[in-house]
């Protein structure tokens, strides 16, 4: 009798101890909520976009579209996160370093081209090199200099727009070549939003690169104890380094697709507080923040529910402005769940009421 | 450690913002020959902003004396030249912020007899911090666009009792009027109205509005909101679809009409409170296939006169575009030239000429003249 009740239990307490279950949870009561207040939110349509060409339009195309930006920092976050147990709050301003970088090779000196002055790939390359260098300066403050992530990325954080505006000589160039859009908005002929396969092809990457070298192993290893990987002839601080780096690649593409969702930049309100939204989505994806091991597809899935709400909130005419005050309570749970003292007692809970079944 | 290189940084970063352009001592005497309305420098962000005004101050400050006849009379200390401290926003701001920037660097040059300073900063306290070293340094005039209204009260009593003048522009603060000698601003309740009485103009059989709001609580906003808001509340069919901050943020303002569109709800109007939202909503109704401007089933209302956004204009994509000027430079020369005079200024408010651009009359010369 014990027995079969134990193997009852235990499917269920795989579930609910998979990492997935907090952000599946979290995706199933938004769904639900929606779902009673107004099925429509789930209604999809095949419509014509003004260059008359079928694009899928509805709340869930939303969500995917915007999630997926969400969704690539995610994963940077995870790994910068997993590494060096902090975080990296200077993402929003890098997105601006890029995306001024990736306008500046597009435009040259002219601030309103006719013809665009480089490729676009070229001037994604150039930017993607220089959210890296970036993403390296944060990296060796944090591993070299070992300033806490969130103070040594604070240096970013306040000067980062400043270096945005400063790359485009205060100008905010404005790019009318339609190519560009297609990386923000659709290509043509395909109906659903560039964006969200921009961040399939980041997720199949990040998944290659963690099932064929070690990174997972050794970030895992470093977040958890950086002394006993380094006597196990890890180089801690460049792991650190390459985590950051990797973010900086992140920040690049999600560059890109702000820019071209607008065709222009404004430096100075471009991507803000991203960095709250990627950090909550690793959050949220049941990641411990202080670092360690932790699950790329949990945080993307996180990244994609946190959108969910915004549009929910969206849906129901929430003032935007009040957003992170919803924001702050999901936080809230999630801190207090995931808080030691509360998983001790949690447990102890679980303990007696089996302990009662039992007898 | 961590500490002192903090400590470090933050040492750059206040002599960055600190006071800027005041090298011009040199530079603008010899690009003068080029032309006289070229900018010395342009590039606010450059290095070499090292705050030299320091070790001319002693000889200067003798000819501090608060009345005027012997100001506009004398022209021994300072070579005729009329000292200003100029205290702004970030010109990285806006392209507003830029615009004014750029205007008050090509108003106060040497060629046009005087010696400014300047100091830029979106801090209140740094500001303030920059006003006190100006009042130290002698200046005459001290113009000033502050980021707060509060706080300001003893900085201008500090600088009143050394015979300074003040002259505010683009923002007032709340001290007593006696305090400064003119305030130049924009009207922006006049802007929003300016807009609202347009689009009444429109005749639509009905309105359905989406808001997209500035920065909430900033004057901008609350000048533009308040005109829409009053028809909105006085008129049957005027109704508003969704009214949302976007804090003049291009993509949030795509989002929120992305939202409108996915929920189905018909709407006629966008009335956003700067281009930059303005051409996110656009964006959004390209992606959907609703066909705006002239012609077209929705309005565009966007604010500031971005030259972008008056081409947009002029091609007929969007409907209005409400002015908010950034020119505030000859204004203020000319209530310096007034006190130099010995005149007064009797009205102590001056609101800055604007106007509203509409697809249908805007020419290019407007956009050249007037774009951003």
């Amino acid at each position: 009798m014990t027995i079969e009740a134990n193997k009852k239990d235990n499917p269920l307490m795989k579930l609910v101890r998979n990492q997935m279950f907090i952000p599946l949870l979290a995706l199933f009561i938004l769904a639900l909520f929606n779902l009673i207040a107004d099925p429509g939110f789930f209604a999809i349509t095949l419509k014509e976009n003004s260059a008359g060409n079928p694009v899928l339009s509805g709340y869930l195309i939303t969500i995917l579209d915007y999630g997926s930006e969400l969704a690539i920092l995610a994963i940077g976050m995870t790994l910068v996160t997993a590494a060096s147990g902090g975080q990296d709050i200077s993402v929003g301003a890098a997105v601006a370093i890029s995306g001024s970088v990736l306008l500046r090779v597009l435009c040259g000196s002219n601030t309103r081209p006719e013809t665009l002055q480089a490729p676009i790939i070229v001037a994604f390359l150039i930017s993607c090199v220089v959210a890296a260098l970036f993403g390296a300066f944060n990296g060796v403050l944090v591993a070299y200099f070992k300033i806490q992530p969130m103070i040594a990325t604070l240096i970013l954080y306040t000067a980062g727009r400043s270096i945005a505006a400063w790359i485009n000589n205060n100008e905010l160039p404005v790019v009318s070549d339609e190519t560009l859009t297609y990386f923000g908005g659709y290509i043509p002929g395909v109906p659903i939003p560039t964006p969200f396969f921009i961040a399939v092809i980041c997720l199949v990457i990040i998944t290659l690169v963690l099932k064929f070298t070690n990174l997972r192993l050794y970030t895992q290893s470093v977040g958890i104890n950086q002394s006993s990987s380094r006597l196990n002839g890890l180089n801690p601080e460049m792991i650190k380094v390459i985590t950051f780096v990797i973010l900086g690649l992140c920040v690049a593409v999600v560059g890109l697709i702000k820019v071209s969702r607008v065709s222009t930049i404004n430096y100075s309100v471009i991507a803000k507080d991203i960095e709250m939204d990627a950090i909550l989505a690793v959050a949220l994806g049941g990641n411990a923040l202080s670092g360690g091991k932790f699950n790329m597809a949990s945080s993307i899935l996180g990244a994609y529910v946190i959108q969910f709400l915004t549009q929910t909130l969206y849906k129901f005419k929430v003032q935007s402005d009040a957003l992170p005050a919803y924001k702050a309570i999901v936080v809230i749970v999630l801190v207090v769940i995931s808080a030691p003292t509360v998983k001790d007692w949690f447990s102890s809970v679980t303990k007696k009421f089996k302990t009662k079944e039992v007898a | 450690m961590l500490r002192k290189k903090l400590a470090a940084f933050l040492a750059v970063a206040v002599v960055a913002v600190g006071v800027v352009g005041c090298g011009g001592g040199n530079e603008p005497a010899s690009t003068n020959g080029n032309a006289n309305t070229e900018t010395p420098e342009e590039t606010p962000d450059t290095p070499e902003e090292t705050p030299e005004e320091t070790p001319d101050t002693p000889e200067e400050t003798p000819e501090e004396t608060p009345d005027t006849p012997e100001e506009s009379g004398d022209a021994a200390p300072s070579g005729g030249t009329i000292k200003v401290g100029v205290i702004n926003n970030d010109p990285n701001e806006s392209g507003y912020r830029t615009a004014n920037d750029r205007d008050m660097k090509e108003m106060f040059t040497e060629a046009n007899g005087y010696e400014a300073s300047f100091a830029y900063s979106l801090k209140n306290d740094e500001q303030i911090t920059a006003a006190q070293t100006m009042i130290q340094n002698g200046v005459d005039y001290l113009l000033l666009s502050a980021a707060d209204t509060a706080g300001w009260d003893s900085v201008l009593q500090d600088a009143n009792d050394q015979g300074i003048r003040v002259i505010l522009f683009d923002r007032v603060v709340d001290a007593d009027e006696n305090l400064y000698e003119a305030a130049i601003i924009s009207d922006m309740p006049a802007e929003g109205q300016r807009a609202v009485d347009w689009l009444a103009g429109q005749n639509l059989d009905e309105y359905n509005i989406i808001h997209i709001q500035g920065v909430m609580g900033s004057s901008p906003q609350q000048g533009r909101s308040g005109a829409l808001d009053e028809k909105v509340a006085a008129e049957d069919n005027w109704n508003i679809v969704a009214q949302q901050t976007a804090e003049w943020n291009a993509e949030k303002a795509q989002q929120i009409v992305q939202s409108v569109i996915d929920s189905g709800e018909k709407f006629n109007v966008i009335y956003a409170e700067n281009d930059d939202m303005a051409k996110g909503a656009v964006a959004a109704l390209d992606a959907a296939n609703i066909s705006h401007g002239v012609d077209g089933d929705v309005v565009i209302m966007g604010f500031d006169c971005n030259t972008w956004a008056l081409e947009e204009v002029l091609a007929g994509n969007w409907n209005y575009d409400g002015q908010c000027n950034p020119y505030q430079a000859k204004y203020i020369a000319e209530v310096i030239k007034t006190l130099e005079s010995g005149g007064t200024v009797e009205e102590k408010t001056i609101y800055l000429e604007e106007k509203g651009f509409e697809a249908g009359t805007i020419t290019q010369a407007d956009i050249d003249e007037n774009g951003i």
